[in-house]
């Protein structure tokens, strides 16, 4: 991919890395459709387990959906480095001339764009089934879109610290899933607090925040999980 | 890529002459530091001091158990019930002391890979989970007697339950991953970020719990607290940490042995049952 001798620059890495990424999304188009598939089973089996109670659904379709696109990205997490780990490309991470976190930056963002930004797109159908009330809408789409980033990029650090283990399905739920905590507390608070007629920014605006912070600290604890990982 | 290549063995590096100069050279302070990284050392150690501080401890929890069951008066409002804060609030205090402790072993661990703190930091994991077990079910108790229910979604109380399950994170990641070394090492990461993140999750719990409703009751209800209320406290919490610190240089050690399984300094010390007997085989 890059000849020998020549130093490539951080954007020219980015470029080719998330190139291939989504190439070999491309190739495998029907994999990438299943975290959405299951994010809208969940909302289907809320819908059922709740009964026909369209009160009662418009009530906590913020919070299904929210638990429905979180459960999803967290199975989607397993995708994010497994196949490199286990065709060799990521020691070749390691071995590469930029830093490990800008790759594993760069990583993690197109996963979050082929993952999550998809069932973001899908939210507004998904909230029509639930009966969300139409004002809640837009807060719900800008708290999914600050949080599913944040939530890719603590995801990115548990995913990074089970990559040599082989079946791994409930231990990264049982690393992940308590991690996730506040972005679940502030994402679904902010659409609470607006259906209470409260103020949703405060919620969102720490969203913001946290996100900021993730995006320098995340990639360097995922390049350290990482390098121990493969050690 | 999994082998490990190049095993460090401490103690046989020190038989190289320079290095023996500079170690003699060495502050007596510094040097007892560096040698207590070594295996047969922290072993001779562990040993000792362990078994100092479970007696140390046993007087000070009697003392503090005696106070807080009969020399203290039943309080008006709860009458005997509160009692359990002298086992809750200690263990509750414990649960995070732990956990800052851990990451603070982990780092060590991290940064200067001093394998005697990779063990100590996953020693702390279990005996941490256990401290936060106990809180949750005394102050379930504690709950039952006073605000008539088992459970309440107290930001407190949630805020444990999520401690509670990062150190079970802990110690399974700890046990998935065969390698002890970089076991030890990957869940030493996850405390690590468990503690960066514990803040905000206890401010979020914090704030979500203030979306609903504030529990108003506080461990020593809303009036002054009584300075005789306090003193068993202050025994009891003096204990657990002795005890703490007991029962870590006796799991560690327990470790650490079965880590060096195999190696002529455990036969020596053990006898030759003792070095066979291995849980942890050395990879």
């Amino acid at each position: 991919m890059i000849a020998p001798g020549t130093q490539p620059g951080l954007w020219q890495t980015a470029r080719a890395l998330a190139g291939r990424d989504l190439r070999l999304l491309w190739r495998r188009r029907g994999d990438a459709l299943q975290p959405l598939l299951f994010a809208l089973l969940v909302v289907v089996l809320f819908a059922l387990a709740l009964g026909r109670d369209p009160p009662l659904m418009a009530k906590v379709a913020a919070a299904v959906l929210w638990l429905a696109v979180l459960l999803a990205g967290q199975l989607a997490l397993d995708s994010l480095f497994r196949s490199d780990a286990e065709d060799g490309s990521l020691e070749q991470w390691l071995l590469a001339p930029v830093p490990l976190a800008w790759l594993v930056l760069v990583r993690v963002l197109v996963h979050w764009a082929t993952t999550a930004l998809p069932m973001i797109a899908v939210t507004p159908l998904l909230a029509e089934m639930l009966h969300l009330p139409h004002d809640q809408l837009p807060i719900l789409l800008a708290s999914l879109l600050l949080g599913t980033p944040l939530l890719s990029l603590i995801g990115g650090v548990v995913a990074a610290l089970t990559v040599s283990i082989r079946r791994s399905g409930i231990l990264v739920a049982l690393l992940a899933l308590p991690l996730f905590v506040p972005v679940l507390v502030f994402g679904a608070g902010s659409v609470a607090a607006a259906a209470r007629g409260q103020d949703p920014v405060g919620a969102l605006l720490l969203l913001g925040a946290g996100l900021v912070v993730a995006l320098v600290l995340a990639p360097l604890a995922t390049a350290a999980a990482i390098r121990i990982s493969l050690s | 890529m999994r082998f490990t290549v190049f095993q460090d063995a401490p103690g046989v590096s020190l038989r190289s002459r320079p290095l023996l100069d500079s170690y003699r050279r060495m502050q007596p302070i510094v040097r007892w530091f560096h040698q207590l990284g070594s295996p047969p050392t922290f072993d001779r150690f562990a040993s000792r001091w362990s078994r100092v501080f479970y007696l140390a401890a046993l007087p000070v929890l009697l003392v503090g158990i005696w106070q807080g069951l009969f020399v203290v008066p039943a309080e008006q409002n709860q009458n005997d019930a509160f009692r359990i804060i002298y086992i809750h609030v200690p263990s509750a205090w414990m649960s995070l002391f732990v956990f800052a402790l851990m990451a603070l072993y982990s780092a060590i661990a991290l940064v200067w890979r001093i394998k005697i703190c990779e063990i100590l930091a996953m020693a702390c994991a279990p005996m941490g989970a256990g401290f936060t077990l106990v809180t949750l079910l005394t102050g379930s108790i504690w709950g039952k007697g006073t605000w008539g229910t088992w459970w309440d979604w107290d930001p407190r109380m949630t805020s444990e339950l999520i401690l509670l399950f990062l150190y079970l994170g802990v110690i399974g990641l700890y046990h998935a991953i065969e390698d002890r070394r970089s076991a030890a090492r990957a869940a030493g990461l996850l405390a690590i970020v468990g503690v960066g993140l514990l803040p905000i999750i206890r401010y979020s719990v914090d704030w979500w719990g203030g979306l609903h409703q504030r529990q108003s009751i506080n461990v020593f209800g809303d009036n002054a607290v009584r300075a005789e209320l306090i003193a068993p406290l202050w025994w009891m919490v003096v204990a657990t940490k002795l005890w703490f610190v007991g029962s870590l240089l006796a799991k560690a050690r327990a470790d650490n042995l079965g880590r060096e399984a195999g190696k002529a300094w455990v036969a020596e010390r053990l006898g030759p049952a003792g070095g066979s007997a291995q849980e942890h085989p050395t990879r």
